[in-house]
């Protein structure tokens, strides 16, 4: 019986095929170095889960944001390790995805026809420091504080149109709850939908194309 | 032999995957279902005796209102909940005192006594009890809730046995 829910669920939505053109797909001869994509996404995942259970007690608050991550660590169940995979992972997927860059780069992988991987990857790098930036001051202690005042004040230097962008990132002139609320925003919405969009196109090019051959000592 | 030998291989690979995911899952998961249902997990607030009200100020056939408040401190603040009732004397004896909850027996409204209808009316369905809490009219399955532990002390003050949670 269920040999024939298999096939009939097979017949309409084609796992076999996924199966095949996902998981087993012909490879070149590979190395541990091809692991990484694969740990950057793994990290995307398991950053998003714990993000989203972190919500579940964390609030955006001026008033209520340390206090909240205060009892997150020593209130809830397990809060500390919840909170402790979401802070480590954070460091160590910027570390992993850029380690992954790395090895596109010195395997000359970026070239004809993966170009566009390529670019998506430096958006796919760029949104994860953003994703670290943003989630950075959301414990609203001082280091945070202090670190989100720096920040903003860089982007504040770029020419004519810098106190524009450090209003836009702030909420206005200072820091406050405003900064707060929105840096929250793009925490948890903005950045990780655009990080998601980018890995799905980022995805379905290694599949269209496959994964490089490394050059060779006489390439 | 070559292509027994690929089997075998593929098959490791697939367990060895099955067996760290499921580790992983399990490491995540389980403490997970944890923090999430974590406060459910808590026990109540401390059990107290409540002052209501001086008994000489309750007439026989007045159900005299009182209310009060409890401050718990759920996750990072203090949070303030009201509660309140009716102290009903039905005769001269000071043992013949009933003290009735007045959250709906239904939906968890509060009832307010009606003096022209001499019943509990409750606002949100239209329910009716009468003084002695049973239900007159309406939705509510059972007769309102009573504060079964009360005593006078020696001010005279009527207190009631607040359990919470
Ligand atoms: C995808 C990559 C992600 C990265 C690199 C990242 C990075 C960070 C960093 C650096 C922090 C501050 C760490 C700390 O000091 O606590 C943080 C906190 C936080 N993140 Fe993320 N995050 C990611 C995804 C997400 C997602 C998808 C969500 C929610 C849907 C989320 C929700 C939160 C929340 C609520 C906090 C505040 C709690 C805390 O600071 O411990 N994160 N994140
Ligand atoms: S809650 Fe009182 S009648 Fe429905």
């Amino acid at each position: 019986m269920w040999n024939n829910i298999y096939a009939w669920l097979d017949e309409r939505l084609g796992f076999n095929d996924l199966y095949t053109n996902l998981l087993d797909r012909p490879e070149p001869k590979t190395s541990w170095w091809n692991t990484l994509g694969s740990a950057s996404l793994f990290l995307f995942i398991l950053q998003g889960l714990t993000g989203i259970f972190l919500t579940v007690y964390y609030t955006p608050s001026p008033d209520h944001a340390y206090d909240s991550i205060t009892y997150i660590m020593e209130g809830v169940a397990f809060g500390w390790l919840i909170r402790g995979i979401h802070h480590w992972g954070a460091t160590l997927m910027v570390l992993v995805v850029f380690i992954h860059m790395l090895r596109v780069f010195f395997t000359a992988s970026f070239k004809y026809p993966r170009e566009l991987t390529w670019l998506i990857g430096i958006g796919l790098f760029l949104t994860t420091l953003g994703m670290g930036f943003t989630g950075y001051l959301l414990p609203w202690n001082q280091k945070a504080y202090w670190a989100t005042t720096v920040g903003t004040q860089i982007a504040g230097t770029v020419p004519f149109i810098g106190e524009f962008i450090l209003k836009v990132l702030r909420g206005g002139p200072e820091l406050s709850a405003l900064t707060l609320q929105r840096f929250f925003a793009a925490h948890i919405w903005i950045i990780p939908a655009i990080l998601a969009a980018l890995i799905g196109i980022h995805l379905y090019l290694i599949i269209k194309h496959g994964e490089s051959h490394f050059p060779e000592k006489e390439d | 032999m070559s292509d027994s030998h690929e089997l075998s291989r593929r098959d490791f690979i697939k367990v060895t995957t099955g067996i760290v995911g499921g580790l992983i899952g399990a490491v995540v998961g389980l403490p997970s279902v944890f923090y999430l249902i974590d406060p459910a997990l808590r026990e109540g607030g401390k059990d107290a005796w409540i002052p209501i009200g001086k008994f000489e100020d309750m007439q026989v056939g007045t159900p005299y209102p009182f209310s009060f408040t409890r401050v718990q401190v759920n996750g990072w603040e203090r949070t303030a909940s009201s509660f309140g009732g009716y102290a009903v004397r039905r005769s001269d004896s000071p043992d013949d005192l009933l003290v009735l909850n007045s959250r709906c027996t239904h939906l968890a409204c509060t009832v307010n006594w009606s003096e022209e209808g001499r019943v509990f009316l409750c606002p949100c369905h239209d329910a009716a009890f009468s003084m002695e809490g049973e239900v007159l009219n309406g939705p509510p399955p059972r007769a309102l809730d009573i504060y079964e532990e009360h005593r006078v002390n020696e001010e005279g003050i009527v207190e009631i046995f607040f359990k919470e949670g």
